[in-house]
This record gives structure tokens, sequence and C-alpha cells, in this order.
């Protein structure tokens, strides 16, 4: 519980600051919000005991704080790369602090779900993580698509709610308990319960994002704000992935004649739709949308094996995919606030103006593409291994294509940016300091992670439990 | 294994040169960044003889040949029974390609100081041959699947950087995207294939792997998938990534256009290193290959032979002296492929790996020199294209006798390198399969034929109108040529057959005079055929040509197999597919949308358009989605 409270505690500090700034200037409470979540990030690696509490409604141990940290990880470097935007947009229109309680609301909310012990808890925390992101998506209310992007959130997460609820009852109605413990005995694999099952699945599938709940990603990344966007498409779907992994791996073993089969369905089609899509897109954030909903599916393909190494893989690919998207979502960022421009085309000749972005980019993108020495390479790499270690060949071979198909987009930026010459190139982008530390953050992820044993083989032994 | 730890420098420095020419290009004089680079490059050289000397000179056990390893380093733990190496080994055929690599790194090192003087990225230009440099020597040095797939795509990645290094030349981009690509696409099945191995096998590691008695084998070999053994579709698969990188027919379409490179990087990567990387992958392989008792070793053998017919067939029709070289080289790697094909293990029986490995190193030797005297004559007289040649004999007297020499080794002319181990691929090929034997025989006879061909058009005939008149390269460019030449002469007098042998057992080499006889006729033959056609112009080429039109044409726009590619990939893949894709996006979310700005600016009006537009639509697919989800599982489920 410590580090929930501990959030908690920076949500209450901001909102006080908040009372004290009012009237003022409130620039001073970007430092000082970037400084606590810091503080609060760098607290969390302090080891934490097991336990549950509340009657087995709450629990925790080493893997959960571990999962809660890698979020924290995520949201930290969304947080610098919002800083400038903050300043320049917020802060004239007084809307500064509401920004990072909303942000930590629903990152608090994660928490919850990772560790609830309970289906109502899980469900609770589940929308709590959503609805704030709504109201975040359609932060620059006065811009249209903005707007637009947060109603579509709304209604879609609204009826994810309602389906997941559906489902829930029925669960219940099946086994008459709340308690995952309980559940996990009772589950039988009976029609009710598979119903159940898969109208909680699709609730937890759309906010992975995975075909065919995909469709409201592409036009909220699209319209909300581009921080937001990475946010969605890193922590947001990387909290959902883990408790994915937590519940079907650890809870419903009993289950996995279904769940195997809608997985394996699921990563076919979201591997392939998200990647053929992506393929003509043009502007970036669409395309990163798209190429988000198929890194989703390649996600999938680590729960086809029941063992360690399949929770361990899962996890180290969300953890490498949170440096790589995130280090190519904040080049776009850095674009769209320097010029507002976010097509393709005006990436071309981008190298020669702005060397270190289109480096930190080309690095994003080859490390989403899994090449080799980067990180993203061995993330998938080992979702590879875990998939063939289930004897999953042809669905193996369907991912692998995937990744060519892949590479064949990524390279489409890199050789806009690289290797053709523009009339019209973008001007020389100046980054705050805020921008670059998070941009170094995620280049040190992609390499360091790419070249160090240590954190696969600290996440392996992590994996012992769920 | 004592005594070898300086191997590990032969991998670091010219990674340590990449980063530090790399990271100062924009800063230091290009002059300087050259010399860098040549000079780690030379001392990698050194250390790789004296590897090959230290390691041949120690009389080999009964056992044969050992298998050392240097250096082992646990870099990643899968799960506790599969890790991921990164090492060392040493054995016949890596302090081979250890020779090869170095040798004709050098080199090219040496002769792009003089080829490259000039050019607008310099430095950056060694950055990348270091790099090229450094994941080659990592990708022979392997000790296992893993690291060699790793520095497969590390020599992929720098070979797409210096393809395309001319990047404001747009044929340079689209062919280094072109290469990048389809080995790419090849290295799906690679990957794929590693992946089912290692996981049926319990191991990465080659030594396990290739042990004959191991549980390794037997355990893949069990299983089956589709009517064959799981190994043997591993093996296929792997043999699919070797394809790719040894640009084997259908996947070598990259090649003719990675043409577009700085010749000298034709010659390091298109002719001597990263192409034979597939053959040295089966070889590493082979008593697997060997062993799987299916059809792997048949498919490795026709693939080869096939590209090597294929190849020499265009490669008689072409214009661009270097394209020339480029399906010469494809058609010799399947010359080296088939030989790998039609072998055996022990004794005797082995003479195909043996060759095989014979070939790619003289091939190595007097194909870069073609190479470099390719670029020698290009850098003359400013063209790739033969039409505009003539008469160069008498203007570049050292690249004309360099050339020559190569031209007759690659003939298979005795007492050239390419003689010998020609010899023994046709012997070990009439050994196994005279149909195949039929095709390499052949083979030889056009290699011969377009090899002289190209001698004679470039350096006979009459003198064309040169803008300048052409002269000899400066010394930092011939001198490597002459350097080839003589390894390109006497290469072939090795003992092979002592040190390289798919069983590692020393063997006797011997020279079968039939089959000797035989093709050094068929080779003389095409010389003189190509000798009367095109030593003087005359119109008999064209009369020729004319009267085989359909062939020739078939042949002169390389099989149509591009088109082929073209037609599949852009219909089926972006019209079919992507496209339709596209236009749903563009239309009916992006027009949606679009429509709604029109109707209004105003968010309250904005909402209502949404509502009436497309959210609905999106909630139906999640809804029938979940549905269908549940219908089909349950289903199942009652089935």
């Amino acid at each position: 519980m410590r580090h929930e409270l501990q959030l908690l505690a920076v949500i209450l500090v901001i909102t006080c600051a908040e009372i004290y700034y009012s009237g003022k200037d409130k620039s001073g409470v970007v430092p000082l919000s970037i400084a606590l979540f810091g503080l609060h990030a760098l607290a969390g690696w302090f080891p934490i005991g097991e336990g549950a509490l509340f009657g087995g409604m709450y629990r925790t141990h080493a893997l959960i704080h571990f999962l809660k940290n890698v979020l924290d990880l995520g949201v930290l470097v969304v947080v610098l790369q919002t800083a400038g935007w903050v300043k320049k947009q917020l802060v004239p229109e007084n809307r500064v602090s509401e920004f990072y309680l909303l942000l930590w609301s629903s990152l608090l909310g994660m928490y919850y779900m990772i560790s609830s012990g309970d289906v109502l808890m899980l469900f609770i925390g589940l929308e709590m993580s959503t609805l704030p992101v709504a109201a975040l998506a359609a932060y620059e209310v006065l811009r249209m698509r903005s707007a637009e992007a947060g109603i579509k959130m709304i209604l879609m997460a609204g009826l994810a709610s309602a389906i997941t609820l559906m489902g829930i009852s029925l669960l219940y109605g099946a086994t008459g308990t709340f308690s995952l413990t309980v559940l996990s005995q009772k589950l039988t694999g009976t029609g009710l319960e598979t119903l159940g099952f898969i109208f909680f699945f699709a609730g937890v599938a759309f906010k992975i994002s995975l075909v065919p709940f995909h469709f409201w990603a592409p036009d909220v990344y699209e319209g909300a704000p581009t921080g937001i966007a990475g946010y969605l498409s890193v922590v947001s779907k990387g909290a959902a992935v883990f408790i994915l992994m937590i519940l079907l791996l650890g809870f419903a073993p009993a289950l996995s004649g279904i769940w195997i089969g809608v997985l394996y369905l699921l990563a076919i089609l979201t591997m392939t739709i998200g990647n053929l899509f992506a393929l003509r897109q043009q502007n970036l954030k669409r395309f990163l949308a798209y190429s988000s909903v198929a890194q989703a599916g390649f996600i999938l393909l680590g729960f086809l094996s029941a063992g360690q190494d399949g929770r361990a893989s899962i996890i180290y690919f969300v953890l490498v995919y949170i440096f790589s998207n995130l280090a190519a979502f904040g080049v776009v960022h850095s674009v769209e606030a320097a010029t507002g421009k976010e097509n393709m085309d005006d990436y071309e000749g981008f190298y020669r103006v702005n060397p270190r972005l289109a480096m930190v980019m080309l690095l994003a993108l080859f490390s989403l593409a899994g090449i080799p020495p980067l990180a993203g390479f061995f993330g998938k790499f080992f979702l590879f291994m875990s998939a063939a270690a289930g004897g999953y060949y042809v669905l193996l071979l369907i991912a692998v294509l995937n990744t060519v198909i892949s590479l064949y987009y990524y390279l489409l930026i890199v050789r806009a940016m690289f290797l053709r010459k523009s009339a019209h190139p973008l001007p020389v982008i100046q980054n705050d300091y805020w921008m670059r530390a998070s941009l170094l953050i995620c280049v040190a992820g992609i390499l360091v992670l790419g070249v160090s044993s240590g954190v696969y083989d600290y996440i392996f032994g992590l994996c012992v439990r769920l | 294994m004592e005594g070898y730890s300086y191997t590990i420098w032969i991998v670091l420095l010219p990674f340590l040169v990449f980063l530090l020419t790399g990271l100062s290009s924009m800063y230091i004089r290009p002059r300087l960044a050259g010399l860098i680079g040549t000079g780690g490059i030379l001392i990698t050289l050194l250390l790789s003889l004296l590897t090959a000397a230290q390691y041949f000179s120690t009389a080999p056990p009964e056992s044969g040949w050992p298998t050392l390893i240097p250096f082992d380093a646990t870099w990643l733990k899968f799960n506790d029974t599969l890790a991921v190496h990164m090492g060392i080994l040493l054995d016949p055929i890596s302090v081979m390609m250890l020779v090869v690599i170095s040798v004709v790194s050098s080199m090219v090192h040496i002769y792009s100081l003089g080829y490259m003087k000039g050019e607008a990225g310099f430095a950056r230009y060694y950055a990348f041959l270091s790099l090229f440099s450094f994941s080659m020597y990592g990708l022979v040095l392997a000790t296992n699947l893993f690291q060699i797939y790793f520095f497969w795509e590390l020599v992929g990645v720098s070979s797409y950087l210096l393809i395309g290094f001319y990047y404001d030349r747009p044929s340079a981009v689209a062919a280094a995207k072109k290469a990048f690509i389809v080995t790419r696409f090849a290295d799906f099945g690679f990957l794929v294939g590693i992946l089912l191995l290692s996981w049926y096998s319990g191991t990465f590691d080659f030594v396990m792997l290739n042990n004959p008695d191991g549980a390794a084998i037997a355990g893949a070999a069990s299983a089956t998938f589709m009517g064959a053994s799981v190994l043997t579709w591993a093996l296929v698969l792997i043999f699919m990534g070797g394809a790719g990188k040894s640009a084997m027919f259908p996947l070598h379409i990259w090649l003719p256009d990675a043409m577009e490179g700085p010749t000298p990087v034709s010659a390091l990567i298109h002719a001597a290193t990263m192409v034979v990387a597939g053959v040295y992958l089966v070889a590493r392989l082979f008593p697997v290959y060997h062993l799987s008792d299916g059809p792997a070793l048949d498919i490795v053998a026709w693939t080869g032979a096939i590209t090597a017919l294929f190849a020499a067939v265009i490669a008689l029709t072409q214009d661009d002296i270097k394209r020339v070289l480029a399906y010469s080289t494809m058609s010799q790697i399947g010359y080296m492929m088939l030989a790998l094909g039609v072998s055996g293990y022990g004794a005797e029986e082995g003479l195909g790996y043996t060759a095989s490995m014979f070939h790619l190193f003289t091939h190595a030797m007097f194909k870069a020199l073609l190479f470099l005297g390719a670029g020698a004559v290009i850098h003359a007289v400013h063209s790739n294209v033969m039409g505009e040649m003539g008469g160069l004999r008498r203007y570049l007297p050292i690249t004309h006798g360099a050339f020559l020499v190569a031209c007759l080794a690659i003939a298979g002319i005795p007492p050239f390198a390419g003689f010998f181990s020609k010899d023994e691929i046709l012997a070990a090929a009439l050994h196994h399969n005279p149909a195949i034997y039929g095709i390499a025989l052949l083979v030889a006879g056009m290699t011969a034929l377009y090899m002289f061909r190209l001698y004679f058009r470039v350096f006979w005939g009459e003198d064309r109108q040169y803008h300048h008149t052409p002269h000899e390269a400066p010394a930092v460019m011939w001198a490597p040529l002459i350097l080839l030449a003589v390894l390109s002469a006497v290469c072939g007098f090795i003992p092979f057959g002592q040190y390289v042998t798919a069983d590692r057992l020393p063997a006797g080499s011997h020279l079968d005079i039939t089959i000797a006889l035989t093709a050094s006729g068929i080779s003389v033959a095409g010389i003189l055929a190509a000798m009367a056609l095109y030593r003087k112009p005359s119109d008999r080429p064209a009369q020729i040509a004319e009267s085989l039109s359909g062939l020739y044409r078939l042949a002169h726009r390389k099989f149509y197999i591009d088109e082929i590619y073209l037609a599949v990939t852009k219909n089926v893949l972006f019209k079919g597919i992507a496209w339709p894709a596209a236009w749903f996006d563009r239309h009916v979310v992006d027009g949606s949308m679009n429509g709604i700005a029109w109707v209004t600016t105003r968010v309250a009006r904005a909402i209502k358009g949404i509502q009436s537009g497309q959210v609905q639509q999106y909630a139906l697919s999640f809804v029938m989605g979940a549905v269908a989800l549940a219908a089909l599982f349950i289903y199942w489920l009652k089935r």
C-alpha cells in the first residue's frame, strides 16, 4: 500500500500547491510536480514486503511492485515530455494542476488494478484508470479534434465498461464469488463462464487496443495532445497487458483452453491488421497508433507459454516498448510543438537540420522494428521464443512475417528523414531540458536494455510467482 | 584454448574504430579517418594471419582438427536450460573465413583511400566499413545460432548503409532498401528455423548441435510437422536465410541492384564476404544437414545448381560491367551451394564440402580482384557501360594484367586458383548426381564465355572517344590489385583437403584428370568463342542475339523476376489489402471527420456530428467482435 499512499500524497501536495498558487503565476507547479513525481518513482525502487489487505481485495508482492515501477518510469517520461507543452499551453489557461491530478489519478487506478485480489477492485481500478484519460484526451478543449478524441474515448470506454461489467456479473452468477483466488478454483470452463470471461476480456482488450476493439485508438491518438497519446499507447496499454497477464496466467489456467484460442486468433488479427493499416499512413500520430496496435499483437505471443519465461518475456517487452515508443512520440511531440506539423512528408530532410532528433527517431524506429542490437530486437526475440516453446509454429511464422512488413513502414520514415531532400525542410528545433532529459532516458533504455543481461535476468527471477 | 586470447581483438578493434571514426566524423579530417580505419583493419589482418598460422601449424590430434573456444560469455539467460552466449569459436572454416575477410577487407580499405578520395562523407564511409568488418568477424566467429543471427542482422544493416552511401542518388536509396527488405524477408525463415531447431534441441550451441551422437539432432528429428520432421523444416528455413544473404534464386533480386553502392563496397560485401555468409551458414551446420536424413541437402544442391545456371545465362546478356560481375558472383555462389548439397560426411564422400570451402576461398580472391579492377576501369572512363569502353589495355596496363589473371582464374584455366577448386566441385558432383554435374559443366563453359566477353569488350576492341585520356589509377589502388592477382594465381596450390574437411580428418587432395581435361577444354572453348565474337568489333554478337531474340530478351530482362515480384507485392499487398485499408481509413474515418469540420467549427455541433457518425460503427464492431468471439468459442467448447 505504501506505493499508492505515496502517490496519493503527491496528488495532495499538488492540490495544496494549487490553492497556494491561486491567483498567481502557476508555472512553478510544473517543476514541483516533476520533482515530486521523480521522487515518488525513485522511492518506488525501495523493496516492499508482500501481503494482502482488506480481506484479500488488495494484494502485493515483489513482481506486482516491479510492474508499478515500470509504469512509473513510463509516466515519468510522459511528464517530462509534456512539461514544455504544459508551460506554454496550460499555464496561461490556468489548467496546470488539474492536468497532473488527472494523470496521476489514472496511474493510481492502474496501481489498484494490478494489485487487485478481487474482481470488483479490479473493475474500480480499470474505471479509475480510464476516465481521467478521457478528460486528458479532450484537454485542449478549444481544438475540435481534441474534444472529439475525448468524446470518442469516453463513449467507447463506457461501452467497454458496460460489457466488462456484464462479463463480471455472468462470472459471479456462475461461481458466486468475486475473489480471484476462489474464482480460480471454481472455474471449470462451462458455457456461461466462457461467455462471462470473453465479455470481461473485451474490456481489457479495449485498453490494449486489440483488433477488433482497436478502432478508437487512431482517432484518439491523432486528436489527443501528443503527450497523452504517448501515455495511452504505452502506460495505459502496458498496465492492461500486466493485468491481463496476472489474470490469465495466474488465475485462469482452468480456462486456458478458451483464452489460448482467443489470444491466438486475436494475435494474428491484431498484428496483421495493425501492420496493413500502418503501411499507408501519412499522419505520424496515426501511424504510431497503428504501429502500436501491431505491437500489441506481438505481446500476445508471450501469453502462449505458461512458464516463467513467457511472463518474463511479456514484461521485458513492455519495458522495452515504453522506451522505444515514447522516444518516437517524444520526437513527434517536439516537432509538433515547434512547427505544428505531423505528416511524414514534413520529415523529409529532417536529418540535415536536426541530426540529433533524427538519430533518436532512428533508434526508436529500429528498436520497434526489432533490429539488433537494440532492445526491441531482444524483446521480440524472447516473445518468439515463448511462442516456439508452446509449439505454435504457424502463429510464429505469421508473427515473423509481420515483422518484415513492419520493417517496411518503419523504413519509410527513416528514408524520409535521412535519404530525402526537401524544398521546405523543418526549422532547427530547440527543445527544453525536460524534453531532452526524457529523450535521453529513452535512448539510454533502448541501448542499455539491449546489451545488458542483468535486466532480463532480474525480471525472470521476479516472475517465479504471479 | 591457451594462447588465442588475442582473437577477441579481431572483433573488438573494428568496432572501436567504428565508434571513433563514427563519432568524430564531423570533426576530424577525412584523410585521418581513412587512415585510422585502414590501420585498424591491417592490425586485424595481422592477428587473423597469426591465428591461422598458430591454428594450422599445430598438428591435429587423432580426432581431427579441434574446435577451440577461447572466449565465451553468457549474455542473456532465457530460462534455466536455454541461454544466449557470445563467444569466439575457432575451427578450420572459421579460421579460413577470418583470413578471407581480413585480406579482402584490408585490400578494400587501402584501395578506397584512392577510389573514394574527395567524396563527400569519406569519414562516414570508413566508419561504415569498420562496422561491416566488425559484424562480419562476429558472424564467422560465432559460437552459437543466436550470435550468428545477431551479427547476420548487423551485417544486413551495415550493408544497407553502404549500398545507400550515395544517398542523393534515388536508385542507390531504392537498391539499399530493396536489399534490406529482401534479405530481411529471407531472415524471417532463418529466425523461425533457429527457434524451431533450438527449441527442439534445447541449445543454440554449434558444438552441441553438430555432435552427430548428440540428443540435439535426435530430438528434433523425431517430431514431425506436415509430413516432414521438424528438423528438416528448421534446416530448410535456415537455408532460406542463407539463400537470401547469398542471393540464391529466387531471392537473388537485390544483388544486381546493390551494385549502386561504391565499387569497393561491391568488392567487399557483394563478392567476397557477406554474400558467402549463406554458404558459410550451411557449412557451419553441415553435420546437422547431413544427418537430418531429409530433403534439406537436396534442396541446397538444386537451389545452387539452378542459380548457377540461371545467373550465368543472364550474365551473358548484361552490358553494365558491374552487373555482369554481380550475376557472375551469384553463379559462383550457386556453385558453392551445389558442392555443399552433393557432399557426404566422411573421407571421399566429403569432397563436396572441402571443394565448396576451397571455392569460397579462391573465389573471394579473384572476385574481389575483378571488382576492384572494374573499379579502376570505371575510375578511368567514368562509366559502367561496356559499350563506352574498348581498347583500354593500352591505357591501363596494370589493371589489364591483373584483370586477365582474375578472368583466367574464374574461367578455371590451370594453374590459376579457380581451376583447382572448380575441379573438385565437378568431381564431387559427378560422384553424387550426374544431372547436377552436367549443369555445373555447362556453367563452367558459360562462365568462361561471359567473363571473356567482358574482358575483350573492355580491354580489346577499338578505342572510344574518351573525354580525356584514361590513365592508370594511383598506387594505393593498383597495389591491392597486384597483391590479389598474385593470390589468385597461386592460392590454388594450397592443399585444402589437409585442413578443411567435413569430418575434420585431413584428407588427401587429388586431381581427377578426366574431369580436369573436360572442364578446361570447355572453358577454353568458351574463351575462344568470346575471342571470336568480341575481340574485334563485329556484328556477329548482334546477329546471334537476333536469332535467339526471344531467349535473349528474356535473359536480358533477367527473366522478368523483378517484374513478377513487383506485380505480386504491388497487387496483392498494396492494392489488394493495404490500399483498401488506407481507403477505408481515409474516406470513411477521415472523411467523416472532415465532414464534421465542414458542417461546423463549433465543438458542440461537432459532438452532435460524431454521434451521428462513426462512433456507433466502432461500438458496433466492438460488440460484434465480443459476441462473435463468445459464439465461436462456446461453439468450439460444445463440439
